[in-house]
């Protein structure tokens, strides 16, 4: 293949990884933002999520789309109740602190994780794909698959973004993450939107792993990665702004498309993440965000 | 921390070390073993919490300075054949510099965005052991020569895989990590330590500088770390990619969570009970990484002084 197609290709690969890391770092963007609670266990979620697609197209059986379609609407389902269980149980009691959180978020990391490995084994399985129809282009033939992740994962997060701007339950939202306090002294139950909130942000990541699963497979440590990339994405987005957290994960999801095709991948998360640390310590607002209040 | 009884916390430290000393002749040789990396570890905890308990950094990349010093001391003694004083004493060097370093970078964050800047230095510096291999060892990790592991003074010497020998070496450097610690408690710029994590506004008001002041608090806990990753190599040979990813960047912090942060004995405490309640668990369960999750929940959620710090706050305000 000539240099032209082989970066097309590199460029489709990295849009299908940038779609799904957007809608996973939404998730972790929108918690952070409205509750200030950094979620550790947002990887975790996401893997859960594949997890659980895996057991419901596996116990449904039949036509793969009919398993897959059944997986989209059920796992997202379980992962968010997952979630705002343990925030009602853990992260409403410790009062939302920052540190303690992230320490409670460490924990509930382990515990899924081994959840997942004492329940679900070590081996990673396969999910088919909905439908199998490959679009030819001159040069290469690409999976139909992959393309309707990107519109999918397009359509989810304009639609989020409407929810947030245009609703009531977006400006109910929007209001505790600018002042929780005086949000709660005009009667908005701040309480009952952090749960949403959280829950919300485990079903984004459970959907994209949905997604993501019939082309990378599900194994019970898959979350790691979603997880440092989303961290990455948040950052250099601006924490909790969401059109930088999308165009972050663009950036972001296209450069490693790119860089992982012609460099070793190792070097490539060395060079990122060390940017990313500078990013925080020297620009803390992100590239894109605005100065903290 | 009251100022009554200084003869009375140096007592009791002087009997735990002389208690630790006597298990030596006492235990059964499992244990003792056990208790030898145990030591080692508690050294490390005793390094974190030097950051997270006295000044009230939480880092979440500690693994970083551990496995610097395992790094530094273990590839000193493969590649440059170094011997074991010199290999210490560089292991402690590497951890120092690159404390430095990531102080002046970290320490221009605060709250949670220093916790994830520590996080991913640490995970730059595990990638990088992964990336140079070939020296590394990658994620097999290398083995350090059991004849290269020899203490020689003038004409004795010590073979440090030797269970007595090994766990007489951990004692005598977690009983001076202890006493450097408690030194440095008590004294002023302990003081000033506690002060920044109080209250930092105020203290840099009363005209203290506080960034160096962490800083230095920074270093302090990295070397302590790295001598004990440092030791950890020398004495038990192995040095490995495992010791620098997130999980032992976690595990200091449960067990200085677990033992009382802000204490001097703490991190033995915790250190000591976690591996006892992993050890007993074992038998009945493979599934030691959910008793890591369960812990760290319920420690913040039920008992988030830990031990010491609660046994302090009920009966004994002295301890140091």
């Amino acid at each position: 293949m000539h240099f032209g197609p082989h970066l097309l290709l590199a460029a489709l690969e990295g849009l299908v990884t940038s779609a799904v890391l957007a809608l996973t770092a939404l998730g972790l963007s929108l918690v952070f933002g409205v509750m200030r609670v950094v979620n550790v266990a947002h990887g975790e979620f996401f893997m859960l999520g594949a997890v659980l697609a895996w057991a419901i197209t596996t116990a449904i059986g039949g036509h793969p789309a009919l398993g897959f379609l059944a997986a989209l609407v059920i796992s997202p389902l379980i992962v968010g109740g997952i979630a705002l269980v343990a925030e009602r149980l853990v992260l409403r009691r410790l009062d939302y602190n920052p540190e303690a959180t992230i320490v409670a978020t460490i924990g509930m990391l382990y515990i899924i994780q081994q959840l997942a490995l004492t329940f679900y084994g070590p081996e990673a399985r396969p999910v088919e794909p909905p439908f199998t129809y490959r679009i030819l282009l001159p040069w290469f033939g690409y999976s139909g698959y992959k393309l309707s992740v990107i519109a999918t994962s397009a359509l989810l997060l304009v639609a989020t973004w409407l929810v947030l701007t245009r609703t009531r339950i977006g400006l109910v939202m929007r209001a505790t993450q600018y002042d929780s306090e005086t949000a709660q002294a005009f009667g908005i139950p701040v309480d009952r939107v952090y749960g949403g909130v959280f829950a919300l942000g485990a079903v984004l990541a459970a959907i994209a792993a949905v997604l993501i699963v019939p082309i990378s497979q599900a194994h019970y440590l898959m979350g790691q990665d979603p997880l440092l990339l989303s961290f990455i994405v948040v950052i250099i987005g601006g924490l909790g702004s969401l059109r930088g957290t999308i165009v972050a994960a663009l950036l972001i999801g296209m450069s490693d498309g790119i860089i992982s095709m012609f460099f070793s991948p190792t070097l490539a998360k060395i060079i990122a993440t060390l940017l990313v640390a500078m990013v925080l310590v020297f620009r803390p607002q992100g590239l894109f965000g605005t100065a903290a209040r | 921390m009251s100022e009554a009884s200084p003869v009375k916390a140096y007592a009791l430290h002087a009997g735990v070390i002389a208690f630790l000393f006597v298990l030596s002749f006492v235990l059964p040789a499992y244990y003792h073993g056990l208790l030898a990396r145990i030591l080692v570890l508690a050294v490390f905890a005793m390094g974190y919490n030097m950051l997270f308990g006295y000044v009230g950094l939480l880092s979440l990349g500690h693994a970083m300075f551990f496995s610097v010093g395992l790094y530094g001391a273990g590839l000193a003694v493969i590649h440059l054949g170094w011997s074991v004083p010199l290999a210490f004493l560089g292991g402690i060097a590497c951890g120092a510099a690159l404390a430095v370093v990531i102080g002046l970078l970290a320490l221009r964050t605060t709250g949670v965005a220093f916790m994830i800047v520590t996080m991913m230095f640490a995970q730059v510096f595990y990638l990088v052991i992964l990336y140079f291999a070939s020296w590394t060892g990658g994620d097999q990790g290398m083995v350090v020569p059991q004849p290269a592991r020899v203490l020689t003074f003038g004409a004795t010497s010590l073979d440090l895989t030797d269970p007595t020998v090994r766990y007489m070496t951990a004692l005598v450097l977690f009983s001076v990590v202890l006493l450097i610690t408690l030194a440095i408690v008590r004294s002023r710029y302990g003081r000033v330590l506690v002060a920044i994590r109080e209250n930092e506004e105020r203290t840099r008001m009363l005209g203290y500088n506080t960034f160096s002041n962490k800083l230095a608090a920074i270093v302090v806990s990295g070397a302590i770390c790295a001598a004990s990753g440092a030791a950890y190599a020398l004495l038990f040979g192995y040095v490995g990619s495992s010791f620098a990813s997130v999980q032992y960047s976690i595990l200091p912090l449960l067990w200085v969570l677990l033992g009382g942060a802000a204490t001097t004995l703490g991190p033995l405490i915790g250190t000591l009970f976690m591996y006892y309640v992993t050890d007993v668990t074992s038998a009945y369960t493979s599934a030691y990484l959910l008793i890591v999750g369960i812990a760290l929940i319920a420690l913040v959620l039920f008992f988030p002084k830990g031990i010491l710090g609660s046994l302090r706050q009920r009966w004994l305000g002295w301890l140091p």
